[in-house]
Order: C-alpha cells, then sequence, then structure tokens
C-alpha cells in the first residue's frame, strides 16, 4: 500500500502527471471572481470563504478522473487487482495519494487566495482549517465516483455529474465553518460535522469503490 | 497446486467455455490453445480472479498467482527499475538486481518506461513475474513482439521456473521448446445455440 502511494505521488509530480494543475486552476477561479466583482471591500469578504470552497471543489474535480483511468488505461489496475494489495486498501492509498497532491496544496494557497478577497483576521486561520478537514473528504468522494466511471470512454463529464452532488454536504459544511470562523462565531457544529463527512467517508467509501472496481475490471 | 473443476466462464454476457477440467501440479507447463475467440483469456482472467466464474470451481490459492496479460502496465514517466521496484514492494519479494539481469534489461535500468520498443515494454512486463515471487504464472500469449533471443531467454526463465517447483499456465501459439501438455480448449467451447448460461438471464442470478 505505501508503495502504490509513493508511486502515484512520484507519478502526480514527474511531467504530464498533473500536480499544479489543480492549484492553477484555483489560483484562477480566485483572480478571476474579485474582477468580476468589483472593488467592493465587503461584499467580497462576505462571498469569499464560499467562492473559495468552490474553487476548491472544481480544482479537485478537475483530476479525479486520473484516480484509477490511466491505471486502467495500460493494464496496471487489473494487475493490481491480482496482487496482494486489497481493492480497498488500493482505493484508500490512491485517494490519499490524490489528497496530498491535489488537496493539501490548496490548504497551503488558500491563505494568500484569502488576501484577494479582502477576507477578515478570522478567515486566514479557519478557511485553511475548513480545507484541512474537507478536501480529504473531495478526494475520497471522488475516489469512489472514479471507480464507478473507470473504463468509460470519456467519462469524466459522468463523473462530474456524478460526483457534485455527493459533494454538496462538504461544501455546505466547510464553507459555513470558513464563514463562521472569519465572522468571529461559534464554530463548533459545522466543525463536528464536516471532521464527521470526512472521517465517514474515508471509513466507508473505499468499501464501496472496491467492489465497484472489482465489478468494472470484469 | 490448481485444479479446475466443471467450470464454466463467459464474456460479455456469452458463455464460452463449459465443464473445464484440469489439474497442474508443481513443476507442470500447461498451454491453452485453440482458436481466436475461443476463450483462453476469458479462462486466464478467472482462474486470476478478475472475473468470477459462472459455474464450477477453481480449487486454487489466490496467493500464489501472478498473472500477466495483454498489457504490462508500465509507467511512462518512471524508469525501468523504478517500475519494476515498484512491483517487487507490491508483492513484497526480494531485489530487482536479478530479474533485470535475467530480462537482458539492465542495460535499460534508468531509461523512462516511455521510451522502450514494444519488445523492452515486454520483457520488463515479464519481469514483474520474477520479481512477484509467485508460483503459478497465467501468461496471456506472453511472447507477443518479443524477438527470437528474447523468446528462447524466456523459454529459458520458464525452464528455471518449472524446475523450481513452479506451474506456469499459458496461452501462447509459439512452441517455447518446453516438455508440458497441451490443452485444446475447443472440446469446451460452448456451441452457438448453447450459450444460455447468461448469468443476467437465469433467475436468481442476485
Amino acid at each position: 500500500m505505501k508503495a502504490l502511494l509513493i508511486r502515484d505521488i512520484r507519478l502526480a509530480m514527474r511531467a504530464g502527471g498533473g500536480f499544479g494543475l489543480a492549484l492553477g486552476f484555483f489560483l484562477i477561479v480566485a483572480v478571476l471572481v474579485p474582477f468580476a466583482v468589483g472593488p467592493h471591500g465587503d461584499l467580497l469578504s462576505a462571498i469569499g470563504p464560499g467562492v473559495l470552497w468552490v474553487g476548491a471543489m472544481l480544482a479537485c474535480l478537475l483530476s479525479l478522473d486520473r484516480i484509477f483511468q490511466l491505471d486502467f488505461e495500460d493494464g496496471s489496475l487489473a494487475l493490481l487487482a491480482t496482487s496482494p494489495i486489497p481493492a480497498e486498501a488500493m482505493v484508500m492509498a490512491k485517494a490519499t495519494a490524490h489528497w496530498l497532491t491535489t488537496g493539501l496544496p490548496l490548504v497551503a494557497l488558500s491563505p494568500v487566495l484569502a488576501v484577494f478577497f479582502n477576507a477578515a483576521p478570522g478567515a486566514y486561520l479557519w478557511l485553511p482549517v475548513s480545507l484541512l478537514i474537507g478536501t480529504p473528504a473531495l478526494s475520497m468522494i471522488g475516489a469512489f465516483g472514479a471507480a464507478l466511471t473507470v473504463g468509460l470512454k470519456r467519462g469524466g463529464l459522468l463523473l462530474s455529474l456524478l460526483v457534485l452532488p455527493l459533494y454538496v454536504p462538504t461544501l455546505i459544511f466547510g464553507a459555513e465553518l470558513a464563514r463562521r470562523g472569519a465572522e468571529g462565531a461559534a464554530v463548533q457544529t459545522p466543525l463536528l460535522l464536516l471532521t464527521g463527512i470526512s472521517l465517514a467517508s474515508f471509513a466507508a467509501l473505499p468499501f464501496a469503490a472496491g467492489l465497484v472496481l472489482r465489478v468494472n475490471l470484469r | 497446486m490448481i485444479t479446475v473443476r466443471n467450470l464454466c466462464v463467459g464474456r460479455g454476457g456469452v458463455a464460452l467455455l463449459r465443464s473445464v477440467e484440469f489439474t497442474a501440479d508443481s513443476g507442470q507447463m500447461l498451454v491453452l490453445r485453440g482458436p481466436n475467440g475461443v476463450g483462453k483469456t476469458t479462462l486466464l482472467r478467472s482462474l486470476a480472479g478478475l472475473q468470477p466464474a459462472w459455474e464450477g470451481e477453481i480449487a486454487v490459492d489466490p496467493e500464489d498467482i501472478v498473472y500477466a496479460g495483454h498489457q504490462d502496465g508500465i509507467k511512462a514517466q518512471l524508469s525501468v527499475s523504478e517500475n519494476l521496484r515498484f512491483w517487487a514492494e507490491v508483492f513484497g519479494f526480494g531485489p530487482i538486481d536479478a530479474a533485470l539481469e535475467r530480462f537482458g534489461l539492465m542495460a535499460l535500468a534508468d531509461r523512462p518506461g516511455g521510451a522502450l520498443s514494444a519488445g523492452q515494454k515486454r520483457r520488463l512486463g515479464l519481469a514483474r513475474l520474477a520479481v512477484s515471487g509467485r508460483r503459478i504464472w497465467l501468461l496471456d500469449e506472453p511472447t507477443v513482439s518479443l524477438d527470437s533471443d528474447s523468446t528462447a531467454r524466456f523459454g529459458d526463465i520458464i525452464r528455471a521456473h518449472l524446475k523450481d517447483g513452479g506451474v506456469v499456465i499459458a496461452a501462447t501459439h509459439i512452441d517455447l521448446g518446453i516438455e508440458g501438455s497441451v490443452l485444446d480448449l475447443g472440446r469446451w467451447r460452448v456451441t452457438g445455440e448453447d450459450q444460455s448460461g447468461d448469468p443476467f438471464l437465469t433467475e436468481g442470478a442476485f
């Protein structure tokens, strides 16, 4: 499992691996929105957490189809399925690698982007914290969607349609946590719910995705 | 080491082979023969556990099996040794140098997978068998794109594996010069009007 995790991270970092793609997308969204909205500081700081959360979600979506599709196309996925790594552990390793190369850089970049939105002081802490807790769920839910659509030609659009509705709870509580944190309100409720979503998806979805992968490889 | 009883396998909802029976013991090679589409790949995929059998039983320890299909699963961005080391780590088996040497990949060790020729890729794909440490090799057309030298070399490697007590089940039309029993799949073929084994059509499939 560790070998697979390291291989996936290495592949993502090498040329054509897509590392930086999500990050660049996130950056562009965060720069474009203030241009479109105009110089209204109060408005920007009000919409900032929500826009950045939507941006992070779309950036994450961008690289989802790489999780399994490339391995499916070159035959690695079938070989991995006959290897000692259980399908569930394979999903866990691949979702973790996806998070480390997509979600974590977004977390690190988010305080910088908060500047563009004239963010309240609280946002510089709570926006990264909300992304840190929430993006693992985005990667795992996305891995489940990618497992469902693996093997479909041009399954990327279907993948988005399947995954985006599943992202709604994460988005609601993630953006709410960032917003309340920025305003200095009580954060406990969204914090606990967001943590719960992330933990639950890591606990349950590897099994669902593993099952789906085995069916798709038949 | 592997026993198959009354096996029925199919692909795309069509039954291909029925009542397949064979046994392979330690040190034995089985060569699967039959015309295109008879079900060689389907049988091998079923033995590897990639698709379920429709009927019957495959008595084998899944921990013994390693499968090599049409595709080698080579990552273009990783070097030859990185590719092979990954599989060695996945299977938890020893160092890769011996395998690189045996498959004539030593000089290519640092070359990226994307820069290999078809035959070199295939050799790297087959080297995975050697680092898997598994005893039953399931090979689907292993000699495709290999030149005659490499084919002979691979024949030697199979011979050594059999001598170590391994089992090789291969679908191939090329004579590797190895004593092995030939399984003609034609006799188990499901004929046109008798393809009713579709699990989606039988009642109680779910």
